[in-house]
């Protein structure tokens, strides 16, 4: 049995095993249907669309820790997303290893690459306090798209190509499995009681003995590396990067489904992000008749977004969590 | 004996206004004392000064022999002072348990690798944080209420929660800010008995703030009564009642006059 093998001898709890059951089925479904696809049995359409959404949720998801948990307000995380994809292409390009080592260290590369950078930015910017986060990232998301358009080892505002592809929708959902993991665990857990009490009240937190710098840049180092990880994932997927495709239009298209989904909740990440790009998918195809109007979507995504705020200013979730999301209460 | 606090020659200005000047304090183990003194006296200042909110301009603060002037904030909760709030800051978004579950983040027997797999003994850690988080609820009459969020607790007992949550920090002393304000005379009176008990019950020293006498008067052995940042009294209840200084402060200079 594959819990069994996972597990070994140590014993563990039934909330544990409710978690890894769930994970191990979520990971047969997937690579069931990427056979299906592979098979030609599932349109590859179809295969693309959940693949972009995988990424995606882990994106929303990274940022959710910083916007929804630590509530702080950051506009950069494309640009994270674009250092683990251009670390992550070159790792797979110049290293010249084999299939999976290739795939594990330009994963993990990219995701340390990002997470580094990130823990040099908060070092400087949570020293100061205020929403300079939020000016410093975006300031961040623009440099960054900058000096790759400048540096003509990676191809400039051509972009990079000839990337081997090492991404499928079964590798982005073995990526998907491992980002919850850790983001649930950690947010419920000393760490995510903290990073709330830091959103909810910074001086009582501080008072409490919470060391908010350090607390603040862990969850800024994190949310970093898994953008980092998205983007890796995007350019073994994709086989082609451009700067372009990290620019804020992308930070912002994140933070319209993080707030479609709602703040402060991981099922509203993945609520989120379903429903955004189901309903761009359905307008593309209502839309396709005249290529024109197919770019009025990118009028309709931020009218989406004034449309939640105005009225449900907590997103579709509210905070709330799907039952299967959250770990049994220990002590209850 | 080695005071447990000691505050010497201490001087904040903000501006042009010495919010705080030259002042003294000695709190031994075990004590409750109480500073007065009529709004705007720099009482809440003070709390800032020793715990680190604001940095004084001259002077030094000592705990349990260790200088701590100029430390962070949240160093120095660490090293055993916890506070409560004239205005109340709980975590709202939190529910009850969870707001004192987080008092306990210096010592939770767990690290962050332990935190990211959920481990064994994450899970005996946060099942023993648990336990011991709903003993501080039970004590202050708030476990009934563990599952609701801070938010929607009635204002007194908004105010027992944050007592709660100080005191899960085990501090060796606790601060407390106005702990009476807008509560009606019987809810003052459950308050004095309750302050009483947790002196009683848990060994710290106690530094109470207020601008209503009876809460003082009643708690604390020795009063100090400050005005416009100086101490202008320090005694037993009955000694600075009778004192014209406190007099004139509170009531005004003809009153006292008269």
């Amino acid at each position: 049995m594959l819990e069994k093998a996972i597990i070994g001898k140590k014993s563990i709890s039934a909330g544990s095993l409710k978690w890894i059951r769930l994970n191990a089925f979520f990971l047969i479904s997937a690579a069931f249907v990427q056979m299906l696809g592979n098979i030609g049995f599932i349109n590859q359409y179809y295969i693309h669309i959940l693949t972009v959404m995988g990424m995606n949720i882990i994106l929303v998801a990274s940022l959710n820790l910083l916007n929804g948990y630590l509530g702080e307000f950051a506009l950069g995380h494309a640009g994270f997303m674009g250092i683990g994809a251009y670390s992550g292409a070159l790792i797979a390009i110049y290293l010249g290893l084999p299939f999976f080592p290739r795939l594990f260290f330009s994963l993990a590369g990219a995701a340390i690459v990002s997470g580094v950078v990130a823990y040099i930015i908060g070092l400087i910017t949570f020293k100061t306090v205020g929403d300079y986060l939020a000016v410093i990232t975006l300031g961040f998301n623009m440099i960054i798209v900058n000096i790759i358009q400048n540096i003509d080892f990676v191809g400039g505002p051509r972009g990079l190509v000839g990337i081997p592809k090492s991404t499928n929708f079964f590798i982005v959902a073995v990526c998907l499995s491992f980002t919850y993991t850790v983001l649930r665990n950690l947010v419920y857990s000393n760490y995510g009681r903290l990073w709330i009490s830091i959103r909810e009240n910074l001086i009582a937190s501080e008072l409490m003995g919470v060391n908010i710098i350090r607390m603040k840049n862990l969850a800024f180092t994190i949310a970093a590396s898994f953008a980092g990880l998205a983007g890796s994932l995007w350019a073994q997927y994709q086989q082609f990067i451009n700067p372009k495709s990290f620019d804020y239009t992308k930070t912002t298209e994140i933070l319209v489904m993080l707030y479609l989904g709602g703040t402060g909740s991981l099922s509203g990440s993945i609520l989120g992000v379903v429903v955004y790009t189901i309903t761009m998918e359905i307008l593309r195809n209502l839309l396709e008749f005249n290529p024109r109007l197919v770019e009025l979507r990118m009028v309709i995504s931020p009218m989406i977004l004034i449309v939640i705020m105005l009225t449900r200013q907590f997103g579709l979730m509210g905070k709330r969590e799907w039952k299967w999301i959250q770990p049994e209460k220990e002590g209850n | 004996m080695e005071k447990l606090l000691k505050i010497k020659e201490v001087t904040k200005a903000f501006g042009g206004l010495k919010a705080v000047s030259k002042y003294n304090l000695e709190l031994g183990k075990g004590e409750i004392r109480g500073i007065i003194g009529p709004n705007g006296a720099g009482k809440t200042t003070v709390f800032n000064l020793i715990t680190g909110v604001y940095q004084p301009d001259s002077g030094q603060i000592h705990l349990d022999g260790e200088n701590i002037t100029g430390l962070q904030p949240d160093t120095i909760a660490r090293k055993g002072i916890a506070r409560t709030f004239q205005n109340i800051r709980l975590f709202g978004e939190m529910t009850v348990w969870d707001n004192v579950k987080m008092a306990f983040h210096a010592r939770t027997g767990y690290n962050f690798w332990g935190a990211l797999l959920h481990s064994a003994s994450f899970k005996k850690e946060e099942k023993r944080i648990g336990k011991e988080s709903l003993e501080f609820l039970d004590y202050l009459g708030l476990a009934e209420r563990r599952n609701e969020l801070a938010k929607n607790l009635p204002y007194g007992e908004q105010r027992r929660l944050e007592i709660a949550r100080a005191l899960a920090t085990k501090p060796k002393i606790l601060l407390l800010d106005e702990p009476a304000a807008g509560m009606n005379p019987k809810e003052v009176e459950d308050l004095i008995g309750l302050i009483q008990k947790i002196h009683n019950d848990f060994p710290l020293s106690i530094l109470l703030i207020d601008h209503q006498m009876p809460v003082v008067t009643e708690l604390c052995h020795i009063i100090q009564v400050i005005n416009f940042g100086q101490l202008i009294a320090e005694g037993t209840p009955s000694q600075v009642i009778n004192n014209p200084l406190v007099l004139q402060a509170y009531l005004g200079e003809e009153e006292a006059i008269a």
